[in-house]
C-alpha cells in the first residue's frame, strides 16, 4: 500500500506539471490542500524505504522521539544504548541469518534513568574466533591444579607419606604397552614417589628409555636371570625380584609405603590415597579380569555361574565388626587343566593364590634395626627360599590391616595379556630410519581425492578411511605397517596396490 | 599483688582468643560490618503481626495444588509458617512493628507447574480490601508498616513478561508498603527503595542429600546447566537473557575449559561441588537459583546480569564472594576467569565454605538461626523505627485505589 502511495505521489506530481486544467485543479487543489497529508505519506514512505533496507523499526523510532513526553534523560539514554549496540553490531557479528539484528527500542512512557539495560532484542555477541586459547587453557589448568593442592591440604590426607612402588618387568613386545601404563598412573600420584624397577636379564635401554620420560625418582636394577616361558617359573622369578628390591629398601633405609605394581596391572588413584591409611601392614582388594577365549568357556561359564556366582575379587574379607576374618581368593577350580602354562598361550591366565599387588606395608618393618618393628615381622634376609606372597613375611596373619572400607573397595585390577613369543617389534616402538615404501590410502572421505601421489612420498596422516570393509583396509594406513609385513594377507594387498600404482 | 591478678587475666584472655581463632582456620569470616550483620539475631528486636487472613487467600489454594512447596517461589508460604510460630509473632497489633498479610499470590500454576500471575492484582486488592475495612493499621499509614511477601519473577508488577511488567509496574496499593521479593535489578520499576531482596527457594533436603565426600578434586572449571535458547518462545535468541546465553553458548560450545550443556543430569549437584566457577546468567528474569546451589555448594557463582540487585545484598558482600561479568564481556569470560589471582580464587572458596553463609540463603523447615528467613527479619529490623511520616492524618489519603489496568479492579 505504501508503495502505491508513493507512485499516486508521483504521479499526483506528475500530472501536476503536466496537466492544467479541472483534473490538474482538483488533484492540485487536493495537492495544496493536504500538503500536510502528502508531506506524511512521503516521509512515512521514506521511512518505511530505510528502515527496508536498514531492517530497522526506523519510523517508530523517529514518532517516538517526536511524541514521547518523557524527560530528557530519557532522550540520552535510549541514544547512548542505541549508539551502543549499533557499535557492538558493528564489531561483533551476529547470528549469521540476520546481517543486521533488530532492534526494538522500548515503548515505555516511564522513565527508566540511567539504566543501561533497555527491555528487547539484543544481539548475540560471538567474538571472531569462538575457540579455545590455548595460553588460557594453560592457565586455568594451573588454576585447577592449585585449587586442588589446596583442596589436598585442607581435606585429604594430613602428613603423607612418600611412596614406594615395586615393579617387575622385563623387555617383551607388550612391556612398553603396560609399563607405559603403569607409568602415567604414577605421575598422576600427588605424593612423593620412588619407583623400583627390577629388569629380569639385566639393565636394558629400552626400559631405561622408556621410563626416563617419566620424570619420577627411579631406581632402575637389573636381575641377572632372563625371565622363562611358563608362567608358573615367572610368578617365582618375579617373587625373587620384588625381594631383591626390598632389600633394596633395607640397604637404602627408604622411608614410606611399599606397594607392588606389577606393570599389567591397573591402579585407580583412590588407591594411592588409600594406602597412606596403613599402619604397618594392610591389604587391599584386587579385581581379576581374566578373559576365556573359548565361547564354549563362556557357555560353561554362564551355567556354573548361575549355581554359585564366582567373586572375581581376591582381598581381605572382613566380619560384620570390619575385622579381618579371612581371605577371599579367586576360584580356579572351573579353569582346572585348561589353564595357561606358557606364556604365550591363547588359554586363560590364572593368577596365584594371593597376588602381590594386593598388599602395601610400610618400609619401616623392613629396615634392619628399627627399634619400634613389630615382633610378627620377619626379617627379610632370614628367609629360607622364596616366599609366594607377602604374606610368607609375617608369622601371624591376623595383624594385616584391611584397605578401602575393609576390601570393599576395588582399588586394583590384575590382568596378564602377553604376546607371541615369537612376535617382533622394532626396538623402542620407533620405525628410524622412516619407511622407504608408502602407499596412499585409495579413499578419501572428500570426493576430489587428490590423484596417486609419487611412490616416495609420504600421505597425509589425516586421511582415514571411515567404512572399514575389511580388515586389511588398515593396514595401508597404519603406521605398524612393518610389523604386520609377517602377515600373508597383507602382502597380496600391497601387491595389489602396487599394481594398480603401476 | 594487682599486677599478677590483671597480668594472669591478660594471658587467659589471649589463650582463649588464640583458641578462638583457630577453631576455623580455613574458612573466613565476612570481616567488617556487612559480616557480622548475617548472624544478628532478629529475636527482640522487632514484632510482627500476622493477619488472620480467611484461608481462600491462603490455605485453600495451596490445598488445590501442593506443588507450590516445592518450586522456587515457595518462600511465601514457608515465611507464613516460620512466623506463625516464630518468637517474633505478637498477637497484640498495637505493639506491632510490622503487619504481615499471608497471601499466596504465586500459587496459581499452569500442568508444567509455572505460575500465572494474572489473578494475583486481584487476590492482593481484595486481601487489602479486607484487612483496611476490618483493621485500622492499613489505613494509619497507608500501608507503610506492612511487608508482603512477593516472589514472582518480576515482584509485585505480576507478569512474566518484562516488557508487560514494566508497563504495569508495581501494584499502586502496594506502593507504600515494603515488598519482600527476589526480583532485584537496578532503576527498575518493579524494584521499590527499600524492598528486601531474598534468594528464590530451594530445597536444602535435597542439597543436603547429595553431598559428596569434601576431599573430592574440583575438576571442571566452569559449570553450566541451562537453556540457552527459549526455543518455545524466542527461537532466534536474542530477547531471551538479552542474548548473554546464547552468546554463552555460541563462544564457548567448543570450550573444554567449559562443561554447559542444556542436558538436565541426574549428578547436577554432584557435579557442581566438583566445579570450581559455576555460571549464573540472567534467564528472562536476572534472578535464578543456580546462586542458590553455587553457595551452597561452594562454586564461586559467576553473575552475567546487568544492574542486578542480588539477595540481602546489605549482608552479604557480593563482590568478594562471586564474579560478575558484564554482559558486553560475555565473549571475553574466559580470559576474565583465568586472570583471576589464584589467591583471590582461594579466599571466594573459604569466604563460600563460611556455613553462615550457606545458611543464609536456604529456607530450612524449621527454621535455623542465621537462615533466610531471619535474614529478611533482620532487614525489616534494620528498617526500625519508622518514620513519623508515614503515619497519616486521619482522613489523609495518598494511595490512588482505582489506579492501574481496568481488570485489576474486578473482584476476587
Amino acid at each position: 500500500m505504501k508503495l502505491s502511495a508513493l507512485h499516486q505521489s508521483y504521479i499526483n506530481r506528475r500530472t501536476n506539471s503536466f496537466r492544467s486544467s479541472g483534473p490538474l485543479d482538483s488533484s492540485s487543489d487536493s495537492a495544496i490542500k493536504s500538503p500536510a497529508a502528502i508531506f506524511w505519506l512521503v516521509f512515512h514512505a521514506l521511512c518505511c524505504l530505510i528502515s527496508l533496507l536498514l531492517g530497522y523499526r526506523f519510523s517508530r523510532l523517529v514518532f517516538f522521539f517526536l511524541f514521547s513526553t518523557s524527560s530528557t534523560n530519557f532522550y540520552t539514554s535510549p541514544f547512548r544504548s542505541t549508539a551502543e549496540l549499533v557499535k557492538t553490531l558493528d564489531v561483533h557479528s551476529v547470528l549469521s541469518n540476520n546481517p543486521v539484528a533488530n532492534l526494538d527500542l522500548p515503548l515505555l512512557n516511564k522513565t527508566v534513568t540511567n539504566s543501561r539495560v533497555v527491555v528487547g532484542r539484543h544481539g548475540i555477541r560471538i567474538r571472531p574466533w569462538p575457540h579455545p586459547d590455548p595460553v588460557e587453557v594453560m592457565k586455568a589448568h594451573r588454576i585447577i591444579e592449585i585449587v586442588q593442592k589446596e583442596q589436598r591440604s585442607q581435606f585429604g590426607i594430613k602428613n603423607p607419606r612418600t611412596v614406594i612402588v615395586v615393579t617387575p618387568t622385563y623387555v617383551r613386545t607388550f612391556q612398553a604397552l603396560h609399563l607405559t601404563g603403569v607409568m602415567h598412573s604414577l605421575m598422576l600420584v600427588p605424593y612423593d614417589l620412588v619407583w623400583i624397577v627390577v629388569e629380569a636379564g639385566g639393565v636394558s635401554n629400552e626400559t631405561a628409555s622408556l621410563i626416563a620420560k617419566s620424570g619420577l625418582k627411579i631406581i632402575h636394577v637389573g636381575f641377572n636371570q632372563r625371565m622363562p616361558n611358563s608362567w608358573e617359573e615367572r610368578h617365582k622369578l618375579e617373587s625373587k625380584m620384588r625381594l631383591r628390591a626390598l632389600r633394596i629398601i633395607r640397604e637404602k633405609k627408604l622411608d614410606g609405603i611399599v606397594m607392588f605394581a606389577d606393570d599389567s596391572n591397573m591402579h585407580s588413584m583412590e588407591l594411592f590415597d588409600e594406602i597412606q591409611n596403613v599402619k604397618w601392614f594392610g591389604a587391599v582388594s584386587v579385581g581379576i579380569l581374566t578373559h576365556s577365549v573359548n565361547t564354549d568357556e563362556m557357555a560353561d561359564r554362564k551355567k556354573d555361574e548361575e549355581e554359585n556366582p564366582r567373586m572375581p575379587v581376591q582381598g581381605p574379607a572382613c566380619n560384620a565388626s570390619d575385622m579381618l576374618a579371612g581371605w577371599h581368593t579367586f576360584n580356579t577350580l572351573p579353569f582346572a587343566g585348561k589353564s595357561a602354562v606358557y606364556i604365550d598361550d591363547r588359554a586363560t591366565v590364572l593368577p596365584r593364590k594371593l597376588e602381590w599387588s594386593g598388599f602395601v606395608l610400610n618400609s619401616r618393618l623392613l629396615w634392619k634395626d628399627s627399634s619400634d618393628k613389630p615382633k610378627w615381622i620377619k626379617d627379610i634376609d632370614m628367609l629360607n627360599g622364596d616366599i609366594e606372597s607377602p604374606l610368607g613375611l609375617v608369622n601371624d596373619p591376623s595383624v594385616v590391616e584391611p584397605l578401602g572400607n575393609c576390601g570393599r573397595q576395588v582399588l586394583l585390577w590384575w590382568l596378564r595379556v602377553e604376546a607371541r613369543a615369537d612376535s617382533k617389534f622394532p626396538p623402542k616402538w620407533i620405525i628410524d630410519p622412516p619407511l622407504e615404501i608408502t602407499v596412499p590410502s585409495k579413499r578419501t572421505p572428500w570426493p576430489d581425492a587428490p590423484p596417486e601421489l609419487p611412490a616416495n612420498e609420504k600421505p597425509a596422516m589425516g586421511m582415514l578411511d571411515p567404512i572399514v570393509k575389511h580388515s586389511t583396509k588398515r593396514t595401508s594406513r597404519s603406521k605398524h605397517r612393518s610389523k604386520r609385513k609377517h602377515e600373508p594377507k597383507t602382502d597380496t594387498q600391497v601387491s595389489t596396490r602396487h599394481s594398480e600404482q603401476s | 599483688m594487682r599486677k599478677w591478678f590483671w597480668g594472669f587475666l591478660f594471658i587467659a584472655f589471649g589463650f582463649v582468643c588464640s583458641i578462638a581463632a583457630e577453631r576455623n582456620p580455613r574458612t573466613e569470616r565476612i570481616s567488617g560490618s556487612a559480616g557480622d550483620v548475617l548472624e544478628d539475631d532478629p529475636v527482640g528486636r522487632l514484632k510482627v503481626y500476622v493477619y488472620e487472613l480467611p484461608s481462600k487467600y491462603n490455605k485453600k489454594i495451596l490445598q488445590k495444588d501442593s506443588r507450590c512447596l516445592s518450586h522456587m517461589f515457595a518462600a511465601e508460604i514457608y515465611m507464613h509458617r516460620f512466623l506463625l510460630s516464630s518468637p517474633v509473632r505478637t498477637l497484640n497489633p498495637e505493639e506491632a512493628d510490622w503487619f504481615y498479610t499471608p497471601i499466596y499470590a504465586t500459587c496459581d500454576l499452569t500442568p508444567t507447574g509455572l505460575p500465572l500471575p494474572f489473578k494475583s492484582p486481584r487476590m492482593v486488592r481484595s486481601a487489602i480490601q479486607l484487612i483496611s475495612s476490618s483493621w485500622p493499621y492499613w489505613n494509619r499509614s497507608e500501608g507503610a508498616d506492612h511487608f508482603f511477601v512477593v516472589p514472582h519473577d518480576f515482584g509485585a508488577c505480576f507478569h512474566y513478561q518484562e516488557e508487560k511488567a514494566i508497563e504495569r509496574g508495581i501494584l499502586p496499593i502496594l506502593q507504600r508498603a515494603t515488598l519482600v521479593q527476589t526480583f532485584g535489578q537496578r532503576n527498575h520499576v518493579c524494584l521499590n527503595e527499600g524492598s528486601i531482596t531474598i534468594p528464590p527457594y530451594a530445597p536444602p533436603q535435597k542439597m543436603q542429600a547429595r553431598q559428596i565426600p569434601l576431599d573430592t578434586p574440583r575438576s571442571i572449571f566452569v559449570y553450566f546447566r541451562g537453556l540457552f535458547y527459549d526455543v518455545n518462545n524466542d527461537p532466534e535468541g536474542g530477547y531471551y537473557a538479552r542474548g548473554a546465553r546464547a552468546a554463552v553458548w555460541e563462544n564457548f560450545k567448543n570450550n573444554p575449559l567449559f562443561d554447559i550443556s542444556t542436558e538436565h543430569p541426574t549428578t547436577y549437584y554432584e557435579d557442581m561441588q566438583r566445579a570450581i566457577f559455576c555460571l549464573c546468567p540472567l534467564g528472562w528474569a536476572p534472578w535464578s537459583p543456580r546462586l542458590v546451589e553455587a553457595v551452597v555448594f561452594g562454586c564461586i557463582p559467576v553473575i552475567i546480569a546487568d544492574d542486578i540487585v542480588l539477595p540481602f545484598a546489605d549482608a552479604i558482600p557480593w563482590e568478594e564472594i562471586g564474579v560478575f561479568v558484564a554482559e558486553e564481556d560475555v565473549p571475553k569470560l574466559d580470559t576474565i576467569l583465568t586472570s583471576i589471582p589464584p589467591e583471590v580464587i582461594l579466599r571466594k572458596q573459604r569466604l563460600l565454605a563460611n556455613p553462615s553463609m550457606k545458611r543464609a540463603m536456604l529456607f530450612p523447615q524449621p527454621a535455623l538461626p542465621g537462615d533466610a528467613f531471619h535474614q529478611i527479619l533482620n532487614g525489616l529490623a534494620r528498617k526500625l523505627p519508622h518514620q513519623k511520616s508515614i503515619y497519616l492524618k486521619p482522613g489523609e489519603k495518598i494511595l490512588n485505589w482505582t489506579a492501574g489496568p481496568v481488570g485489576d479492579l474486578k473482584p476476587w
